[in-house]
């Protein structure tokens, strides 16, 4: 990996339902990330249940979670093979229904 | 006459049911919810009363709105939405609006609103997070063009175990009825193709867009949708 993939810090906001697996952040920072694969696994390492919540037996994305790069849907691109870039906002969305 | 039908008169069905009564008296509302009243629901289920534990949510519901807005035409369905009763519901059909609990539920609703080409308006809360998304025929995406389809039971936290936030009820009930007076009337709706998203506790609101998805097997152009996707 290039030595600027190294140092990129992305951003990554938490919604509602995932807070009490963050300590209540809404917004966590990941450094060292050149993927959004490789994203979700340092916050999963930190963040113990964030995984499960996020992934299947697979590693593949839940069908019920979608995650989006800035304004992109990462399921209409690379999933989680999607590249990052310093700077970026990795935006987590999962289903709810409550009501 | 113009018909709405609101899915689930709980926490969002009821302040929704009400603004559009009261804004539209005009346009006959269907309540279908196949639930009774709990005493847990009255902090955040406006038409009800303590009197009302143990009645049907869709009928009591139906006479309240009655009382508070005369000209109201209410018609209470007490029942569960599935794919079996979706042509029947929908017939006639201005604009759907979907509040209820069950991940199953929302997803035929959304399907069903896709294949009987019926405007829907999806909205749901859990603890203190809300979203609104708006899915019009042949305009915009759908729920699973954002989702590909529902969990399995137990492995989302349901409102039972996270709890609803009363305030953002009101919130996202009334933002639900905006969007469908908006649909009723033609007007764009805020939420067309994109996630609205409330976070109530810290009071931030953001969007995501939602592209369509080409593939998607409820609102894709592929001829004949069928309803009951897995």
């Amino acid at each position: 990996m290039k030595e600027v993939d190294q140092r990129m810090p992305v951003i990554v906001k938490i919604p509602a339902p995932l807070r009490p697996l963050t300590q209540g952040q809404s917004e966590v920072s990941v450094e060292n990330a050149g993927t959004v694969q490789a994203a979700v696994e340092d916050l999963s390492r930190r963040y113990p249940g964030l995984r499960e919540r996020l992934l299947d037996d697979k590693g593949a994305l839940r069908r019920y979670v979608n995650i989006f790069r800035n304004d992109e849907d990462i399921r209409h691109g690379k999933s989680l093979q999607t590249a990052l870039s310093e700077g970026d906002k990795l935006t987590i969305v999962p289903a709810i229904a409550g009501g | 006459m113009s018909t709405a039908v609101l899915l689930g008169i709980g926490g969002l069905g009821c302040p929704a049911a009400l603004a559009l009564a009261e804004q539209l008296p005009g346009v006959r509302l269907v309540l279908v919810d196949h639930d009774r009243v709990d005493r847990s629901n009255l902090s955040r289920q406006i038409l009800f009363t303590e009197g009302d534990v143990g009645r049907p949510k869709a009928e009591i519901a139906a006479r309240r709105l009655s009382q508070l807005v005369p000209a109201a035409t209410v018609e209470p369905r007490v029942q569960r939405f599935d794919p079996g009763c979706a042509r029947e519901l929908l017939q006639g059909c201005g604009v759907l609006l979907d509040g209820t609990d069950s991940f199953e539920t929302r997803f035929a609703a959304n399907d069903a609103a896709c294949a009987l080409r019926v405007p829907l308006v999806h909205g749901a809360v859990l603890g203190w997070g809300g979203q609104l998304l708006t899915v019009l025929p042949d305009h915009g995406s759908c729920l699973r063009c954002l989702f590909e389809g529902p969990p399995p039971p137990g492995a989302v936290p349901a409102c039972s175990e996270a709890g609803v936030a009363s305030p953002l009820c009101g919130v996202v009930g009334a933002a639900m009825a905006s969007e469908a007076i908006r649909v009723l009337r033609g007007e764009p709706p805020r939420a067309l193709g994109r996630l609205h998203q409330w976070d109530g506790l810290r009071g931030t609101e953001r969007d995501v867009a939602v592209p369509r998805d080409p593939r998607c097997p409820a609102c894709s152009l592929a001829p004949q949708p069928a309803l009951g996707h897995p």
